[in-house]
């Protein structure tokens, strides 16, 4: 296999620990959630990128033999982790807003001393 | 009407879950949830009837064929799978009412039964389906419903308790997700039966010993198997009480049924404790979540805090039997994961009524409650005992099959650490029972019982126990015949 080979692959598995990184990483809740986002993007470009069919079109009936399809299986999984990841995005984000209203912060240290004091 | 039961099982909570919101607020929501509770539960029920009379149940949603269509599957591991989650609804609703009224502000409660519906829906869908993908998507149906419900407790720290579930939960789905695409690259296919005959000549390969691990990661975190459990402490002990014990009895054991599915029905234990050698991994981290967890749980004055290291150990005993690969061992984890839905559903309804009269569940409020809550303090008793595993209750049952099946592989050692872990039990379960009849009441201390319609739903899960620990023939030939047929190969 030739450098860079499959190089869509490479994008993914960078963003994949990228995203995981950020969310380890960092102590803002948002920026967490950024991280999260950007790993379950990665996983969709994963899915994506499996599905293409080099030289391959769309998968819509063309009269004829020889026409190579790309498989659209793979598109319309992820089209429902798409959801999937909105609808927790979503969640994540509101479950931030209530936790600044509760503590006043949304830094991971921050929330920790609060507690500490309020103790 | 019967035929259709498989795709009912899921359907009709998860259809009830949005009609619970436009019933909105007043007495209707809860009325509904209950008797969806129910309705589910006599479909699991009638399904495990077919099942053992009938054999296993495909069901192809749609007319589509499998491995094209979705299908869902019922054999006899999750037949009873199935039953006891349904089952554990069914009596957590029951038992819901004066605590959720108490816990959870009038506003919000029909957003809690949605809630609540659209998670039995989630678990019920996990446990049912036949197709990987499917997996994940109900993992997230009912992730998401728990993260909402678990948001609810009463206490802020709730909401960052949730907040880190949301995060590991998520993490954990994901890599699932990766595992399944990358499996999908290989075989062309996402029904469980057809990737189980797809993935065998091809183990040698590299992608798919990583699906292997992303899927088994991805599970152990779900499953808050150590050291993936730090999610699970916190989450417990600040969910309402109500949330606490549905989530407690169901959702991990709904993880661990899936691993049990990964790693015997769709890698085969050839590939699994062959080639990527899952067995000792296994062994070193359920030893060290049992004795981590129950040596954490003495050191906790937060009672549903300790009952939640407490699952941490127990999550470690349900692994230890699977890393055995025996007939034996399986079987003893399949039966510890029912024995131990029953014991802490049963134990945490006790901490429920103990918050509904006191207000709290730190250890300071059990002070003399063994003579104020007689009928509440004897339940957590029993429960305690089963969950040391004492002769008469379902522990003993499941931690017996452990036993059995480390005497039969020849490691010995490992009985000795079961019996460390129980001894630990003894203590922490011990702090309890001294404070709740050795203590005096303080002054002033509220007077009387938990509402009987609290207690009755705990003492059915209580008598359930001592049932299924001398009665053992239903539940341990169940598991048996469930061990065989995973470890031959198939279903």
């Amino acid at each position: 296999m030739e450098w860079p080979g499959l190089y869509n692959y490479w994008i993914a598995i960078f963003l994949m620990m990228a995203g995981l990184y950020i969310v380890i990483a960092q102590q803002n809740l948002i920026k967490k959630m950024v991280g999260l986002s950007v790993f379950q993007a990665s996983v969709f470009i994963l899915y994506i990128t499996m599905g293409k069919v080099t030289g391959g079109t769309a998968p819509i009936i063309i009269p004829g033999d020889d026409v190579l399809y790309s498989n659209p299986l793979p598109h319309v999984l992820i089209l429902t982790a798409i959801v999937v990841g909105v609808a927790t995005l979503a969640l994540g984000l509101a479950i931030i807003v209530r936790i600044y209203e509760a503590y006043g912060s949304i830094e991971e240290d921050d929330i920790e001393k609060e507690e500490e004091n309020a103790r | 009407m019967m035929s259709h039961l498989p795709a009912l099982q899921v359907v009709v909570p998860l259809l009830s879950a949005p009609i619970c919101v436009l019933l909105g607020r007043g007495r209707f929501a809860y009325g509904f949830t209950l008797a969806i509770s129910w309705v589910a539960f006599v479909i699991s029920g009638l399904l495990l009837q077919a099942v053992v009379q009938g054999g296993a149940i495909s069901y192809q949603l749609g007319g589509w064929a499998p491995p094209w269509g979705i299908e869902l599957r019922v054999d006899l591991v999750n037949a009873y799978v199935l039953l006891i989650v349904s089952a554990i609804g069914a009596l957590v609703m029951t038992y819901a009412k004066p605590s959720v009224d108490r816990e959870i502000g009038a506003e919000q409660e029909y957003l809690f039964y949605t809630g609540y519906l659209l998670c039995l829906a989630g678990l019920l869908g996990v446990t049912i389906t036949g197709d990987a993908f499917n997996i994940f998507v109900f993992f997230e149906v009912s992730s998401l419903a728990s993260y909402m419900l678990i948001s609810l407790g009463p206490n802020r720290r709730a909401l960052t308790a949730s907040f880190n579930y949301l995060i590991f939960g998520t993490i954990g789905a994901t890599f699932f997700l990766i595992g399944v695409g990358l499996l999908y690259q290989m075989t062309g296919t996402l029904n469980i039966a057809d990737l189980a005959e797809r993935v065998a000549p091809l183990t040698g390969t590299r992608t798919v010993q990583a699906a292997f691990v992303f899927m088994v990661v991805g599970l152990a975190l779900k499953a808050a198997l150590f050291p993936l459990h730090a999610w699970l402490p916190n989450s417990y002990a600040y969910a309402p009480s109500v949330v606490t014990i549905f989530l407690a009895a169901t959702a991990t054991k709904v993880s661990i049924y899936v691993l049990i599915r990964t790693i015997f029905t769709i890698f085969g234990v050839e590939f699994s404790f062959g080639t990527m050698s899952l067995g000792p991994l296994l062994f070193i981290l359920a030893i060290a979540a049992m004795l981590l967890g129950s040596t954490v749980a003495i050191f906790q004055d937060d009672i549903k805090r300790m009952l939640a290291w407490s699952s941490v150990a127990q999550i470690g005993y349900m692994v230890l039997g699977l890393a055995f690969a025996t007939v034996n061992g399986v079987a003893g984890g399949i039966l510890h994961l029912f024995n131990h839905a029953l014991i802490k559903a049963a134990l945490f309804m006790a901490m429920g009524c103990v918050f509904y009269r006191m207000g709290s569940v730190r250890i300071e409020a059990m002070a003399g409650i063994g003579k104020r809550m007689p009928w509440t303090t004897a339940a957590f008793v029993a429960g305690g005992l089963a969950l040391i595993g004492v002769p008469l209750t379902t522990g003993f049952v499941s931690k017996w099959y452990l036993l059995l099946a480390s005497v039969e592989s020849g490691m010995w050692w490992i009985a000795l650490f079961i019996l460390i872990s129980s001894l630990l039990a003894i203590i922490y379960v011990w702090r309890v029972v001294e404070a709740a009849y050795f203590m005096p009441s303080p002054d002033g201390a509220p007077e009387g019982e938990a509402p009987l319609l609290m207690l009755i739903p705990t003492w059915v899960l209580i008598i359930a126990n001592v049932y299924f620990g001398m009665d053992t023939r239903v539940s341990v030939g169940v598991a048996v015949d469930a061990a065989k047929a995973l470890l031959g190969g198939g279903s």
